[in-house]
């Protein structure tokens, strides 16, 4: 793997200096995301999801497939998500680092695990036949935590995905195209999101770090919740060790600000509704 | 698996394996059960058994690894074919993500604890090897990885021991096993005993966040015990190698 350049020292002075003070250097305050933009594709379920200067795009799609044996009743959920070269020059295609593993492993924990997706919804037939989901993640741009952006464009894929109407008279299936009838939106049962912060030796946490903050930084928290105040996910693999009470601190946090991202999100997918033509009655 | 139909805690209070709530697995440490490397350790934790070996501060083996002003850590996490039982269990290979990623969280639980800076340009391999496996891989790989590196002389500024912690639901369990851990959320704590601090903590199931702080704590609180135990382990070794070199002392005085 391409090693990247360590910062220069004065830089890491510089940027903790001004942490200090409580300031970044883009100008945000501590506890502040980076603008979340969302830009709707022409098909459903393709949305690419900017933070700041990240952004990465997620496309879902359906197919029919035979269940697994012990499992007649439940549909599919597949995440694909290689960073390639796209994003930034050190990640390499083919061949994944420990960030990159970091970063699957916890979006497949976080949409996969938590069950946010009814899997039971997508039977079609037991045992014959059930939706296959496809959600792929293409990374665009890295420019620093690429996890909640990845989770925030999956998420709202998701939302934004509908499967095509199916008919079914006794073993016979009949699956209906767009233009016959209105294709049906997922069944979802919540929304988990991602929030990554990043910890520095006796300063406060900053949340959404960017690159160089997330290279100079001693250790990172990335938080699942849910707006039902419900932690999906917890992962904080080592760094700065932390006080329980500062980790509460930020769960308390982070759950405010799952809320209004929750809310974002909505209003984004009901502006993107309001445009679009998918039903006529 | 039969485990959707196991008896989480029973009307009497006590747990699948006999045990109450807080109640620990019967676990032993041993230090230094591998003669060919510079330290390590075997731990039993209930039905899981790990052993880890640390290799050096020693030159690294790609220069392109080291650094010029402090120890890089390497860790790798292996698992023998028969650790979790014939058949029934997942088969884990050396490029397994989930193994990969308990690798990763080893190493940047032990990045700040371990002094590098006293080790420029040097490496310190750790390798974890799960013997057998019953629940709470990487909280026992955690606490065999302290002693290892203690055993291998390494400076560290405080412990790490670990622990999992899973809720049923309202009563917080301690040290899940395999059929536990599958069925409850549960939440994986390593702390510092002495400031009490959180190095790392990992949970993956729902859990609603008023329960989270009382699991926390608890774990935090069974981190100091597990480390009370590992300290006498590591005094009693440590007083048997002072006794044997007095004897030589003495022996040398005499003649």
């Amino acid at each position: 793997m391409v090693r990247e350049v360590d910062p220069p020292s004065i830089q890491k002075e510089f940027l903790l200096q001004a942490l200090a003070e409580g300031k970044r250097l883009d100008g945000r305050i501590t506890l502040e995301q980076r603008e979340v933009n969302f830009v709707f594709g022409e098909e459903l379920g393709c949305v690419e999801c900017r933070l700041g200067k990240t952004a990465v795009l997620a496309q879902v799609s359906a197919s029919i497939v035979k269940p697994r044996d012990d499992r007649p009743y439940e549909g599919f959920l597949l995440i694909n998500s290689e960073i390639g070269p796209m994003a930034s020059s050190v990640y390499e295609s083919g061949r994944s680092s420990d960030d990159e593993i970091l970063i699957t492993r916890l979006l497949e924990k976080s949409i996969r695990r938590t069950e946010a997706i009814d899997r039971e919804a997508l039977c079609i037939l037991a045992g014959e036949k059930v939706w296959q989901l496809r959600l792929t993640l293409h990374f665009l741009s890295d420019s620093g935590n690429l996890l909640d952006c990845a989770s925030l464009a999956a998420m709202a894929a998701l939302k934004h995905f509908r499967k095509p109407e199916v008919e079914v008279i006794g073993d016979e299936v009949i699956i209906h195209s767009p233009d016959e009838r209105a294709p049906v939106p997922l069944a979802i049962h919540h929304t988990p999101l991602c929030l990554t912060f990043a910890y520095y030796e006796n300063l406060p946490p900053i949340l959404d770090p960017t690159h160089l903050e997330s290279t100079l930084c001693s250790g990172t928290l990335t938080l699942t919740l849910n707006a039902q105040r419900e932690i999906c996910v917890l992962s904080k693999a080592g760094g700065t060790p932390l006080a329980a009470s500062e980790i509460m601190g930020v769960v308390n946090v982070g759950v405010d600000r799952v809320r209004e991202m929750v809310k974002h999100l909505e209003e984004a997918l009901e502006r993107d509704r309001e445009g679009r033509v998918v039903e006529v009655r | 698996m039969s485990s959707s139909r196991l008896e989480i805690l029973n009307d009497g209070g006590l747990r699948h394996d006999a045990r109450r709530p807080y109640e620990l697995r019967s676990t032993s440490f041993a230090l230094s059960t591998q003669s060919n490397a510079e330290g390590s350790s075997t731990v039993t934790q209930g039905l899981t058994t790990i052993a880890v070996s640390v290799y050096g501060p020693r030159e690294p083996r790609s220069r392109a690894n080291a650094s010029h002003d402090r120890a890089v850590i390497s860790v790798e996490v292996g698992v023998v074919p028969w650790a979790q039982g014939g058949g029934g269990g997942m088969k884990r290979t050396r490029g397994d993500k989930r193994l990969q990623e308990i690798g990763a969280a080893i190493r940047q639980t032990f990045e700040p604890v371990i002094m590098t800076h006293l080790y420029p340009r040097s490496e310190i391999a750790i390798h974890v090897q799960v013997l057998s496996a019953d629940g709470g891989i990487l909280p026992t790989s955690i606490n065999a990885t302290t002693l290892a590196l203690i055993s291998a002389g390494i400076s560290l500024t405080d412990y790490v021991t670990s622990i999992s912690i899973g809720l049923h639901l309202t009563q917080p369990l301690l040290d899940l096993s395999q059929p536990e851990e599958s069925d409850l959320p549960s939440l994986v704590v390593a702390s510092l005993p002495s400031s009490g601090k959180i190095t790392l903590a990992q949970m993956e199931t729902r859990l609603h966040v008023d329960r989270f702080q009382e699991m926390m704590d608890l774990g935090v609180e069974a981190c100091k015990v597990l480390k009370d135990e590992m300290e006498g382990v590591v005094k009693e070794k440590t007083r048997k190698i002072v006794e044997r070199m007095d004897v030589r002392g003495v022996a040398v005085e005499e003649q």
